[in-house]
C-alpha cells in the first residue's frame, strides 16, 4: 500500500491539514477528507463544471486537480460563501430568481460567477455567459442563472438590476 | 489502480523520470481524467516543481513554454495571433488549467491549439534539447516518451492567420472539426499556404492538396474552388458522437469556404 502524502492548504479561510492518497484529486480530498460536500462530482472529465472551486481566486476544476498541487494554496468553495446566516449576494439572487432547479450544477455556477464578479464587478450579459461557459445545467435553466448573476452584480454595486 | 506520484525539482529531472509506465502532469485536464477513469496504461505520475509558463519573442517568432496555460496565452500580447484559438478552448476553469504542452497530446475532439500550431509551421522543443517540426511531432506523438519544453511559433501577421472551430453547441462546445490556415498574401496572390484540420483524423492533419491548389490563387469563389474540391484528400475523419465520417467530409468544404472567404456564421 502506497504511503499517504501530508497536505495543507487554506479552505475558505481556515487552515486545513490532512493526508491524501497518491493520485487523489482535489474534489475527493475536499469531500471525503475535509468534509466539504459543496463541490459536486459530475462528469469527472472536465466537461460539466459541477466541481468548480477557486484556487488562489481563479476557477479550477477540482476533479482534474491533483490534490498534491494545492499545497499551501488558497481554496474557496461554495461552502464558504455565506457569512453565518447571511447568504452571499449570488446565493440570495439564485434563490430569489429560481436559478436552481435540481441544484446539482449550482455550486459550480456560483464559484464560476464569483470568480467573474471578483474580477469584473459590472459584467455584461455576454461576459456572464462566457464565465459560466464551462458549467453545464442539465435542467437547461440558463436564463435565470444569467439573470441572477447580473442581479447579484448590480446589488453588490449598489445598483438596481 | 495503485498510483505513485513522483515529484521532481526540474523539468530535466522530469524528462529523466518518464518511462512507458509514467505520465507527466501538466495542467491535469488530460492526465487526471485518465486517472479518474481508471486508465491502466500508467502507474506513475511525474510532476515537476519547475514549470515554464513564459511567452516571449525570440528570433523571428515567439517561444511559448509548455507549461503556459490558455489563460496565459490570452494575457500575452506576443501570442495575439493565437487568441482566437485559446478563447474557444473550454470555459475559464479549463483555460486556467490546460497547458500548451498538453494540447499537443490531446486526442480528438480536443487539440484545437495543436491544429493551429500545425498550420503556423511551429516547432516543438523537447526537454533534451531536440527540436522537431510540429507535423513530425504530431505524427509520432503516440510513441513519444520525451517531455515537451516549449513551442516555437513563427511570427505571423493577424491577417495571415485564420481559425475556425465548428461545434454542434452554441455558444461553445467541443470541435466537430477545427480549421487553421496560414494565408500569406491573403490580400492578393497567395503564397506558401498551410492548411490544417483538427478532429479530421487521429491527430491534426494538413490538407496538402488544398494547400497546393491555393498557391498563386486569390481568396475568391473561383480562386478557392479547386481547394474546396480536394480539401479532404489525405484526411482521415472518423465517426463519433458528434458526427459521422460522411457528414464531416460533406461539410468540410462548406466550413473551409466560410473561413477562406471570411464569412463567419
Amino acid at each position: 500500500m502506497m504511503p499517504k502524502t501530508p497536505l495543507s492548504f487554506t479552505l475558505n479561510g481556515s487552515e486545513t491539514a490532512l493526508f491524501v492518497d497518491p493520485g487523489a484529486n482535489l474534489l475527493d480530498t475536499l469531500r471525503r477528507g475535509a468534509g466539504d460536500l459543496t463541490p459536486k462530482l459530475g462528469c469527472a472529465q472536465g466537461t460539466c463544471g459541477a466541481c468548480t472551486v477557486l484556487i488562489d481566486g481563479e476557477p479550477h476544476l477540482s476533479c482534474l486537480t491533483l490534490a498534491e498541487t494545492v499545497e499551501g494554496r488558497d481554496i474557496a468553495t461554495t461552502g464558504g460563501l455565506a457569512d453565518g446566516p447571511d447568504l452571499h449576494p449570488l446565493q440570495q439572487a439564485f434563490m430569489e430568481g429560481f436559478a436552481a432547479q435540481c441544484g446539482f450544477c449550482t455550486a459550480g455556477m456560483l464559484m464560476a460567477a464569483k470568480a467573474l464578479l471578483d474580477r469584473r464587478p459590472n459584467p455584461s450579459r455576454d461576459e456572464v455567459i462566457e464565465a459560466i461557459g464551462g458549467n453545464l445545467c442539465r435542467c437547461t435553466g440558463y436564463e435565470p442563472i444569467v439573470d441572477a448573476i447580473l442581479t447579484a452584480a448590480a446589488r453588490m454595486q449598489g445598483r438596481s438590476a | 489502480m495503485s498510483l505513485t506520484v513522483n515529484t521532481v525539482a526540474t523539468l530535466r529531472d522530469a524528462a529523466y523520470a518518464l518511462n512507458d509506465r509514467a505520465r507527466y502532469l501538466g495542467g491535469g485536464t488530460l492526465l487526471m481524467r485518465a486517472v479518474n477513469y481508471g486508465d491502466q496504461a500508467f502507474d506513475t505520475i511525474v510532476r515537476s516543481r519547475e514549470t515554464d509558463r513564459t511567452i516571449r519573442s525570440e528570433g523571428q517568432g515567439i517561444r511559448i513554454g509548455a507549461g503556459a496555460t490558455m489563460t496565459d496565452l490570452l494575457a500575452s500580447r506576443d501570442a495575439e495571433a493565437l487568441h482566437p484559438v485559446a478563447r474557444v478552448i473550454g470555459g475559464p476553469a479549463v483555460r486556467n488549467m490546460a497547458t500548451v504542452g498538453g494540447n499537443l497530446f490531446a486526442a480528438p475532439p480536443y487539440g484545437d491549439l495543436a491544429t493551429a500550431f500545425l498550420a503556423l509551421d511551429a516547432t516543438v522543443q523537447m526537454a533534451d534539447g531536440q527540436s522537431m517540426p510540429m507535423e513530425s511531432f504530431l505524427s509520432a506523438r503516440a510513441r513519444s516518451r520525451g517531455l515537451v519544453a516549449a513551442v516555437m511559433v513563427p511570427r505571423t501577421g493577424p491577417q495571415e492567420f485564420r481559425f475556425a472551430k465548428v461545434t454542434r453547441i452554441k455558444p461553445k462546445g467541443v470541435s466537430m472539426m477545427s480549421i487553421a490556415a496560414r494565408l500569406p498574401g491573403a490580400g492578393g496572390s497567395l503564397g506558401d499556404v498551410r492548411l490544417a484540420f483538427g478532429t479530421m483524423g487521429p491527430m491534426p492533419l494538413r490538407a496538402k492538396a488544398a494547400e497546393q491548389a491555393l498557391r498563386g490563387r486569390s481568396l475568391t469563389e473561383d480562386g478557392i474552388r479547386e481547394a474546396l474540391r480536394v480539401c479532404c484528400d489525405g484526411l482521415q475523419p472518423g465517426t463519433d458522437e458528434l458526427a459521422s465520417e460522411w457528414y464531416r467530409r460533406e461539410v468540410a468544404p462548406v466550413h473551409l469556404k466560410r473561413l477562406l472567404l471570411g464569412r463567419g456564421r
